[in-house]
Formats: C-alpha cells, sequence, structure tokens
C-alpha cells in the first residue's frame, strides 16, 4: 500500500517529531513532559516512516540499529547512578552541577537530566524494536 | 597476623593457585602447604595467650543496617579446631599434590581444597552468626566440587549432588535456626550471645531455634538418618576424604552443637534429642561398617559412628562427658586422617581397596605398615596411643550418663568391640593374610604420601604418652569454652584398676573372639544388612528427589498453563481481592455519586465511552474491537485532560495512538475472529469483568475519602524543587525519588522487545 499523502506527510513529519521529542525531553524537569513520553514520540516518529515507505527502507535511512539503540539507553541510565556511588552516596541519587554561576547562562545540569536521555533512548528503542519486527513482512 | 588477614590471603591462595601450579610443578602441593602451615604455627604461638584466658576478637564492618558483621571470635575451642584444620590441611596439601600427579586438573583441585579448607576455618573462627552461615555454606559448596572431581563417573555426580542437596538443606535450616536465635538477642554477635545464655532459654524461640540448629548440624555431621551421604562420598579423591572426615566438614556439625552447648543445652530436650540420634548413629554406623569390604567404606561407617559418638557426648553434657567428647574429638582426627591417606596409599600401590583382594602387604610397605598399625591401635583404644585415653573416658561417661545409661553402656561397649574388632582386621588382613596376585609390586609409599600419615600417628603416640604435660594444653581450654561450668579434668594414661578399665580388657577380648570367629559371624551379619541398610537411603533418597521433580512439574503445569486469559483473570481478581479487603477494614464504604457540578461536554464524552464499550464487547470484527477500544482511550484523555492532568494525558495519546496501532499490526498475523468460547464461559468472563470493573469503580470513588497511610504526595510537593530542582513532580518521580524503579521498568521493556523480536524472527524461518 503506497500513499503519495502519506509519504510526504511522514517525510516531512519525521525531523519535526524528532525535534519536538527532544523538546518533550528537555522541559520535561518542570513541565509535562520528560524522557518516557519523549521516548514514544521519537519512536513514533520512525513508526509513521516506517508505515509509509516500509520497513526496509526506514532501517536503511537510520544509522543506528534500535536493539543498539535500546541498550546505549539502559547503559546511559544505568551510568547515571554512579557519580553518586563516587561521591559516597547512595546508588542513584541526584547529583546536581551548576554552570556558569551568576552569569545569565547559568545552568543546572544534574544526573536525573541523564537518567531521563537513558530512559528516553530505552523507550524510543524499544517501540522500533517491536514494532519493526511485527511491522515486517 | 590476625585471623581476618590469614583468611584472607588462604582465599587469595585458593584463588591463584589453579594457575600457579603449571610453574610449580610437582611442588605445588609442598608450596601451597606454606600459608596454612604459617597459619598453624601462628595460633600454636597464640595457644599460651589462649591458655591464660585470652579471647581474641576481630571485627570488619559489613552490613552495619543488618547488625551483619564480619567478626571474628577465638578461643581454646577455635583454636584446637584451627589447629586441626590448618595442621591436618598442611599434610592433606603435601599429599594431595603428590596423589593427583597421574590425573587431570590437579591445579584446580590444590584449588578447591584450599578454597574447602578456607571454609572450614571460617566456621571456627566466626564471631558472628551470619559471618558463620557464610563459610558453612561455603564448605557445603566447595565438598560438592570435591566429591564431583571425577565428574566424568556417573556416581561421583550422584554423591555430590547428594551430598550438596542434604548439606544444603541443613544449611537453610541453620539460618533458619541463626534468626530465630538472634530475635531475642538483638544482635547475631556471638560473644555477646554466649555470654547470655538464659535470654534465649526464656524465649518461647528457644525450641524452634533449637530444632533448626540441630536439622542443620545433623545434616552436615551425617546423624542418623541422614548418614547415608557420608559413605556416598567416598566417591571423591583420597586426600579430600582423609581431610573430610578428619578434621573439617562432618566435624561442622559437631563444632556447632558443642559451640552452642553453653546456650542451647543442658534442657531436656537438648539432652535427649542428642542422645537418641548420637546412640543410634554411633551403633547403625559401626553395625554397617563390619559387613563392608571396600576399605574407604568402612573407614567411612566408622567416620559416622565416631560422630554419633561426639553426638552423644555432647548431648550428655556431663563433666566426664564434655571431657571425653574434645579429648575423642581430637583422637578421631588424628587416627582418621592417617587411616584415609593410607587407604589412599594402599590403593595407589596395589590398585584396589576391596579388603578381601588385599593381604600380606607388610613385607612390601613395613613401614607404612607400622605406621598405618598405630592408626588403628589408637582407633581400638589401645594403650599407649590417645585413642585409649578416648575410650576409657567415653566409658566413664556413658557409666555416669544421669539418663539412660543402661542403654548407652551396652551400645557404646559394642561398638567399641567393632571397632576393636574392625581394627584386627584390616590390620591382619591387609599385611598378613592371604597376598593375591598383585599386578605390580607393591612397594613402599613415597615420602609426600607417608609423611602426613606419619606425623599424625606420631602425634597421637606422644599425646598419648604424655597426657598430662601435652595433651591437658591443648583441650583444657576446650573443653571450659563449651561447657563454661566444668573443669578440664587431668589426663592419666594409668587409671588404676576400676570398672573402666575391666571393661576396656573385656573389649579388646570380644573384639579379638569377633576376629577369630568373624567367618561365623560375618554371614549372619551380612543376612540382617542386606535385609535393611543396603543401599537403601540413598535409593530412597533420590526417589524422594525424583517425586519432588515431578509435584514441581505438575505445580508449573498448573499455573503457568500458558492462557493468557486465565493469567489476567488471576491478576485482576486476587488484586481486587486484596485491595477490596484493605479498603473494607480501613474505613465504611461511603459512594456519594453527585453529578451535579460536571459540565455538560463531560457527560457527553462519558456518554461516548460507555456506547464504545459496549460496541467493543458485542463487536463481531476485530478491527472494530479495537477501534472502539481506542475511543475509550481517547475519551478518558479528554477527562484527564479536563481536570488538568497534563502529563497523564499526553502519555494517553502517546500510548493510545501506538497501542492502536500496534494491534493493527498483530491483528494482520492473526486469524480471523471466530467465537470459540461457549456460553457459560462467556457469563463467567463477563461475571468477572463485571466484578473487576465495579471494584475499580469503588476504589476511585473512595480513594478521596480513605487513607490507609500518611500520603506521600504531600512530601513530593514540598521537596520537589527545593531537593530535586524540578517543579513537574511526575517526573521528578520518575527519574529521581524513584529512579531505581524506573530503571527496572526500563529494563523490563527492554527485555519484552527482545523477547518479540526474538519471537518474530524465529517465526519467520
Amino acid at each position: 500500500m503506497e500513499s503519495i499523502i502519506l509519504q510526504i506527510a511522514a517525510r516531512h513529519m519525521r525531523p519535526l517529531l524528532i525535534g519536538l521529542s527532544l523538546i518533550v525531553l528537555y522541559r520535561g524537569h518542570n513541565e509535562p513532559g520528560g524522557g518516557f513520553i519523549g521516548g514514544l514520540m521519537f519512536g513514533a516518529a520512525y513508526i509513521l516512516y516506517a508505515m509509509a515507505f516500509g520497513v526496509d527502507r526506514t532501517q536503511k535511512s537510520i544509522f543506528f540499529n534500535p536493539i543498539n539503540l535500546t541498550a546505549v539507553g539502559l547503559f546511559i541510565a544505568l551510568i547515571s547512578g554512579m557519580p553518586a556511588l563516587l561521591l559516597g552516596d547512595s546508588f542513584m541519587t541526584g547529583e546536581w552541577y551548576t554552570f556558569f554561576q551568576g552569569t545569565l547562562m547559568e545552568l543546572k545540569l544534574g544526573t536525573p537530566l541523564l537518567f531521563d536521555v537513558g530512559v528516553y533512548l530505552t523507550v524510543a528503542g524499544m517501540l522500533m524494536l517491536v514494532m519493526f519486527s511485527l511491522m515486517e513482512e | 597476623m590476625s585471623t581476618g588477614l590469614f583468611l584472607l590471603v588462604l582465599l587469595l591462595v585458593a584463588a591463584i593457585a589453579p594457575f600457579a601450579r603449571k610453574y610449580l610443578g610437582n611442588y605445588a602441593g609442598w608450596v601451597y602447604a606454606i600459608w596454612p602451615f604459617t597459619g598453624f604455627l601462628y595460633y600454636l604461638s597464640l595457644l599460651p595467650a589462649v591458655n591464660e584466658g585470652l579471647i581474641i576478637t576481630e571485627s570488619f564492618e559489613w552490613m552495619p543496617a543488618l547488625g551483619i558483621e564480619f567478626s571474628f571470635y577465638v578461643d581454646g575451642f577455635s583454636m584446637l579446631f584451627s589447629l586441626l584444620v590448618l595442621g591436618i590441611g598442611t599434610f592433606i596439601l603435601v599429599y594431595a599434590g603428590y596423589y593427583m600427579r597421574p590425573y587431570p586438573m590437579k591445579g584446580r583441585f590444590l584449588g578447591y581444597l584450599l578454597l574447602f579448607m578456607t571454609a572450614m576455618q571460617g566456621i571456627v573462627v566466626s564471631g558472628n552468626l551470619i559471618t558463620m552461615f557464610v563459610f558453612w555454606e561455603l564448605t557445603s559448596v566447595s565438598s560438592y566440587l570435591l566429591i564431583g572431581y571425577w565428574h566424568e563417573k556417573p556416581e561421583a555426580r550422584a554423591s555430590a549432588l547428594q551430598a550438596l542437596l542434604i548439606t544444603g538443606f541443613g544449611g537453610l535450616a541453620l539460618l533458619g535456626g541463626f534468626v530465630l536465635l538472634a530475635i531475642p538477642y538483638g544482635t547475631y554477635d556471638l560473644a555477646y550471645i554466649l555470654s547470655e545464655p538464659d535470654i534465649i532459654k526464656d524465649s518461647n524461640l528457644y525450641l524452634p531455634a533449637l530444632i533448626l540448629i540441630l536439622l542443620g548440624a545433623f545434616t552436615k555431621s551425617a546423624q542418623f538418618p541422614f548418614h547415608f551421604w557420608l559413605p556416598g562420598a567416598m566417591t571423591a579423591p583420597s586426600p579430600v576424604s582423609a581431610y573430610l572426615h578428619s578434621a573439617t566438614m562432618v566435624k561442622a556439625g559437631v563444632f556447632v552443637l558443642a559451640r552452642f552447648n553453653p546456650v542451647l543445652g543442658g534442657t531436656e530436650v537438648w539432652t535427649y534429642t542428642l542422645t537418641i540420634v548420637g546412640v543410634t548413629t554411633m551403633f547403625v554406623g559401626a553395625w554397617i561398617s563390619i559387613t563392608q569390604v571396600d576399605l574407604k567404606k568402612i573407614l567411612a561407617y566408622t567416620t559416622v559412628s565416631a560422630l554419633g559418638t561426639l553426638v552423644l557426648l555432647i548431648g550428655t553434657g556431663t563433666e566426664y562427658a564434655i571431657n571425653a567428647a574434645i579429648i575423642f574429638l581430637l583422637v578421631h582426627a588424628l587416627y582418621k586422617g592417617t587411616l584415609f591417606m593410607m587407604a589412599g596409599n594402599i590403593e595407589k600401590k596395589t590398585g584396589t581397596r576391596d579388603i578381601r583382594e588385599l593381604g600380606g602387604l607388610f613385607k612390601y610397605m613395613p613401614f607404612a605398615a607400622v605406621v598405618m598399625i598405630m592408626a588403628l591401635v589408637s582407633m581400638a583404644g589401645v594403650p599407649p596411643m590417645l585413642g585409649f585415653l578416648g575410650k576409657e573416658l567415653i566409658y566413664e561417661a556413658s557409666a555416669a550418663a544421669p539418663k539412660a545409661f543402661w542403654i548407652i553402656l551396652p551400645l557404646g561397649f559394642m561398638t567399641n568391640v567393632i571397632m576393636v574388632f574392625l581394627s584386627l582386621r584390616l590390620a591382619i588382613d591387609i599385611f598378613w593374610g592371604k597376598e593375591p596376585k598383585y599386578g605390580k609390586i607393591p612397594a613402599e609409599p613415597s615420602l609426600p604420601l607417608i609423611l602426613g600419615p606419619f606425623f599424625l600417628v606420631l602425634v597421637s603416640f606422644v599425646l598419648g604418652l604424655f597426657p598430662s604435660t601435652m595433651a591437658n594444653p591443648l583441650t583444657s581450654k576446650a573443653i571450659t569454652a563449651i561447657s563454661p561450668l566444668h573443669d578440664a579434668m587431668v589426663l592419666k594414661l594409668w587409671h588404676g584398676f576400676n570398672l573402666v578399665l575391666a571393661l576396656s580388657a573385656f573389649t579388646l577380648l570380644s573384639g579379638y573372639l569377633m576376629f577369630r570367629f568373624r567367618h561365623t559371624l560375618l554371614l549372619s551379619v551380612d543376612k540382617v544388612n542386606i535385609r535393611y541398610f543396603r543401599k537403601e537411603f540413598t535409593r530412597y533418597f533420590f526417589s524422594m528427589i525424583d517425586n519432588f521433580l515431578v509435584f514441581t512439574k505438575l505445580k508449573t503445569k498448573t499455573l503457568q498453563h500458558g492462557y493468557h486469559r486465565f493469567y489476567l483473570m488471576t491478576l485482576f481478581i486476587f488484586a481486587s481481592i486484596l485491595v477490596w479487603v484493605m479498603i473494607w477494614r480501613a474505613d465504611p464504604i461511603m459512594l456519594e455519586l453527585n453529578f451535579s457540578d460536571m459540565p455538560l461536554n463531560l457527560i457527553a464524552v462519558v456518554i461516548l465511552i460507555i456506547a464504545a464499550t459496549l460496541s467493543a464487547v458485542v463487536s463481531s470484527s476485530r478491527i472494530i474491537a479495537l477501534i472502539s477500544m481506542g475511543v475509550i482511550g481517547f475519551g478518558i484523555t479528554i477527562i484527564f485532560i479536563a481536570y488538568s492532568g497534563v502529563d497523564l494525558a499526553i502519555t494517553m495519546i502517546m500510548v493510545e495512538t501506538l497501542l492502536v496501532i500496534l494491534a493493527m499490526t498483530v491483528v494482520y498475523h492473526l486469524p480471523t475472529y471466530k467465537n470459540f468460547s461457549s456460553t457459560g464461559a462467556r457469563m463467567r468472563d463477563a461475571l468477572v469483568a463485571t466484578l473487576v470493573g465495579t471494584f475499580f469503580m469503588v476504589l476511585v470513588l473512595q480513594a478521596g475519602t480513605s487513607s490507609l497511610e500518611t500520603p506521600i504526595s504531600e512530601y513530593f510537593k514540598e521537596t520537589s524543587y527545593s531537593v530535586a530542582y524540578g517543579r513537574n513532580i511526575v517526573n521528578v518521580i520518575l527519574v529521581d525519588y524513584r529512579a531505581l524503579d524506573t530503571l527496572g521498568e526500563i529494563t523490563v521493556i527492554s527485555i519484552a522487545a527482545l523477547g518479540i523480536y526474538a519471537m518474530m524472527k524465529l517465526g519467520k524461518k
């Protein structure tokens, strides 16, 4: 089933959805959003593409493999708990660090953000893995 | 040096032993023996101080929150055991290094042996119940590796498994016992528990703790009816048997009984249980050994008998009995180590362990013969070996046993007669007797093989000759440690003419007569044994294991039936009941249905949801059912938005969308919709669905008014920004407060995804 409308839509929606998913991921800490929703959006971008063009073409158009994406996500989530261990707190305690303190560019970054990135990648990876497996003819 | 450091290094030696053997060649045994020997000297140097009353304690933090420490407690009793474990262990390593030469993987074997030594040494010096349990389990595991060492033989694997299962079962019981024991004390610290024996005796946990600890000790020390694993363990190489039977493993059970004698001992139930089990084991072990023909099997059953004697003595608990127990422990370790190493030597030189095929060995190996005969003399309890002292004390203790001496004394007497008989038989049949045709001419064993037996016998001899100057310092503090109310008696070789001496003489005479008429005797004993004792226990054991497997298969088939709908049904019903009960007990249920402030548009959405639900249930097309489910999902999403649950709404939209897409792709793979279920099944499903649905409705309505615990949401609200720097509480909970849960969840979904992936790939092939 090839639909030209769907194909054009998917082609343009994909970068938009990915960008949106990144925004959702980033703002998740203070406003609605987060790694889980972001990951689902990221996955949805590729699922839409796969529905329009087929799984094979989608696989070829991306440089990563969903299995590896899941693995990397899990790994990042896991290591985000390590800094706390090094600092003597218990595993997975949130550790924060403020960059450019006192300037306009003040930026607070912490391990929970890293953890959220891990969740994001894992969810995206597993969603793509499952959907691609099921959609493959 | 300290006890902890010594153990750590010993463990390291065990870890590198398999790899270092390549470079050490045939000297590996000697080199590995250096460290245990150092330990032996270290503890020997501490002996005078310990005899002055010093108790060495060390402690390392392990799990402070649970009150568990890695701590050590070395008193006179631990000292005696340490000297045995490390002293005999040193000789065993030298012996094993040489003995195992013709066999493959000897490096690994020596590593196992060192690990085993570490475990046993750890038990005897532990100062914390949990530390002791960990080492206890390590002896079970390492003995499994050692017994099953020749794993290409099926019987070696079966014996190893049998030993592991029985001692592993006992280990679990022991852990339970330790936990119960620690409850009234509030600590696992051994020193404290030993100093306050009344706390547990006054507690109603005494009996359960006692039963569990006894189960652990009895299984480890091969007490009747768990005795059968020990003779089975004979499939292990001889160095293992020698070590297992003399100083380690089976003595661990006796160690625990003696160690906790001040705390648990002295009550009626303790005395009776230990006496009955001990007497039975003592006699049964000796009795079965009469008709055995495998040299190692004979020795194994005499070990069973000796362990029974030890348990009996500890149970009797009088001054004589405790003295006898400690002396006999030492006696037995010394002669049994020798005998097993000699059994290995004889097998090595002649190629057989069957005593019917052995004979006339004296002229080939006179020195080895003298060593072995001296050990047998000790076993028979003939002066001047230490065994004589042991037997005298046992007789004194049996005659003076406050309860049931009328059964202990005759059975003890018969057991000793059997020991005399076996000693005579082994000595005369093997070293003189009729000489069979040997494949190659037997020769004197080489130095490393005879060194251990020789030294152990020598020690037994010297201790027997100079009991008060040599044996007393070794044992006196051990005796007072396990029985603080009693004193160590001054040991004497000559007690004067008394009843016990007469009994000893009579024992020797009876043993001789038994030997003299052995041919007629053996036939009749054999008949009894074939009928009652032959292999029966092992067979029962394995049929029990088989039945257990059948049971677990049945259980798995019943619970893991593979029907998704029944899994769901079980889950829902069970969860409903649990929460239902909790709500019921918390508050009276009050349902206040008030739709007045509900906006009209939401009412429309609710009606839409209800209509979609009905359509999903009655639809005959899978696609329509799916789309209806989607409508329900989006309806709920709208309600979330209306009540400003934006986070949930976004997630819901994503999930619902993807779920419909996912379901569509699955539908593609499914056969067409058909009606398989009967009307009854449909009615049942409808009933369950209605009940669960009602339950959820009540739960939601009740959630506003009931509170089972103080809600944690207030805490999250307060600390979300100040502590975790996030204003989105839901997300802060996910990635910070409950990050570990989230980590678990994403791991689970990854595994599920991999499963689906694998399933689809496999299905294609």
